[in-house]
């Protein structure tokens, strides 16, 4: 069997045409990923240690599952308890809560990492717990763990051919099906890899600009109100 | 007869801000306090002196509730601090809500300053203000930039934490707190952290907001001449107990205790 270009001309538009799709629910679940990460880590940290418990029970038993089981409970098991969703909401929270687990394990990290002093400081200023998390704490803890934060989106739009499993149209599904109809598995499966590559190697690419940039961009605006300063006290 | 024992009473609470009536602390095995009984009048400045581990900060941070105390009561105004009176009249563990309301009359500026590194220098004063007081912005920024002015730096308003020498940090950490207008601040070893040479500027800073100030101040210190200079009265700490206590003339010059005798005279050999 050889590499058949007309072939492959030819499916390309098709097997593509699911990046919007596929974009879409990586979105979707990295969303869900990030407000109930963070929801998942509040809990944990909660002074009611039932609710607390419950959460890091929730977090191993998620993460030490594999996210196709996960994903055939939500849409083939739940249903008989009179849980429904269509393939497209299933596949969204089913990963997205499973990326929720790390995500809450990297706002861990950043939080872990402030200063004790920074929340003796604002319960001194009277800061409510509210205004403690979200001016306060949260403001330092993300910035340092914003890389790893896209890390797990690269790693989360990796894991999304597992919903063909449950019918979800995506690259793989679309490839799968062209390989059946036309008995050639060659050019279609290796064009969804290279999609796959096409993706993520740029966004990758992207992520560590960003990184640098807000690292620099963050620094430089300081630095020039710094300059700013000291050209004002020679003038002075 | 009554009315005499009512009239004593609010007398007491008025000449009374803070008291700690036999407060003690534990951290695991190791007593910090062993039944601290002190009162604190209404613009009274006390400074706390005492050997490391004699328990002088834990005192001041179970003030700001950073600390819960192990057993004993600590009221503020008249009114218990870590304890409600529930409906039955017996005093309960306080909630959040409660020690909300009473650490807004309390202030306090840390040895390693404790400022906000995300925010500007105006910000760290104006944020407290703003969402805790409920301010507008522009009464907040007219405060702040007073008190920054005020401690001589009304030239860093856009500048960052990071960019300013330890002694600016502090003098910035010494604003945000009484922006606040608490009615006693709480000073942990202020200058501790600081080189030599910046440890003057901060506390002019502080006697000159003794000076024209009606809070009280409670002042854990190191600093002898200091002490004497914005101290009504000094409280010398020994092994987690209140062992001497009296004016700055008699605690510095007149001690009588052994203990506070072989303390100062370290004190004056270094």
């Amino acid at each position: 069997m050889t590499w058949d270009w007309n072939f492959a001309i030819e499916v390309f538009p098709e097997i593509a045409g699911a990046i919007w799709l596929v974009i879409g629910i990586t979105l979707g679940a990295y969303i869900v990923s990030l407000v109930f990460g963070l929801a998942l880590t509040f809990a944990r940290r909660s002074s009611f240690k039932p609710l607390a418990l419950a959460t890091y029970g929730f977090i191993e038993f998620v993460r030490s599952t594999p996210p196709l089981v996960q994903l055939f409970f939500v849409f083939f098991a739940l249903p008989s308890i009179g849980i429904s969703f269509d393939k497209y909401t299933a596949g969204i929270l089913t990963l997205g809560i499973h990326y929720s687990t790390y995500l809450s394990e990297v706002y861990r990290s950043g939080i872990e990492a402030v200063p004790k002093g920074q929340w003796e400081a604002a319960k001194a200023m009277n800061f409510s717990k509210m205004q403690t998390w979200f001016k306060v704490i949260l403001p330092q803890a993300l910035p340092p763990v914003i890389p790893m934060m896209g890390n797990y989106l690269l790693v989360l739009f990796k894991e999304t051919p597992i919903l063909m499993a449950i019918g979800v149209g995506e690259f793989l599904q679309e490839a799968q099906l062209i390989g059946a109809a036309n008995f050639k598995y060659l050019e279609p499966i290796t064009i969804v890899g290279l999609l796959f590559l096409l993706l993520s190697y740029p966004s990758a690419l992207l992520i560590n600009k960003l990184e640098k940039r807000s690292k620099r961009g963050f620094r430089s605006t300081k630095k020039a109100v710094k300059e700013m300063n000291e050209f004002e006290e020679l003038k002075g | 007869m009554g009315a005499i024992e009512k009239d004593l009473a609010s007398k007491d609470s008025l000449s009374t801000l803070v008291r700690y009536e036999n407060v003690t602390k534990r951290f695991g095995d190791i007593e910090v306090l062993k039944g601290v009984d002190l009162d604190i009048k209404p613009g009274e400045k006390v400074a706390l002196i005492g050997p490391s581990g004699s328990g002088k900060t834990t005192i001041i941070r179970m003030l700001m509730t950073l600390e819960k105390p192990t057993s004993g009561v600590i009221s503020m105004g008249g009114e218990p601090l870590w304890h409600k009176k529930s409906s039955s009249g017996k005093l309960v563990p306080a909630d959040e809500k409660h020690l909300r309301r009473m650490r807004s009359d309390i202030g306090m500026v840390f040895q390693h300053f404790n400022l906000f590194p995300h925010m500007s220098i105006l910000r760290n004063v104006t944020e407290a203000p703003i969402h805790v007081l409920g301010l507008s912005k522009e009464e907040a920024r007219e405060r702040a930039v007073d008190m920054l002015e005020k401690v001589g730096l009304g030239d860093k308003l856009d500048a960052y934490p990071e960019q300013l020498s330890g002694g600016q940090k502090q003098r910035v950490a010494i604003a945000r707190a009484v922006v606040m207008r608490p009615k006693v601040m709480l000073f942990d070893e202020v200058t501790s952290a600081l080189d030599p040479e910046l440890v003057g500027e901060v506390l002019e800073v502080i006697k000159d907001l003794a000076k024209e100030t009606d809070m009280a101040m409670i002042l854990v210190t190191h600093e002898m001449d200091f002490a004497r200079d914005v101290a009504d009265r000094i409280v010398f700490l020994h092994d987690g107990q209140i062992e001497e206590q009296g004016t700055p003339q008699e605690v510095l010059e007149n001690p009588s205790s052994e203990r506070l005798q072989a303390f100062l005279s370290r004190f004056l050999r270094n």
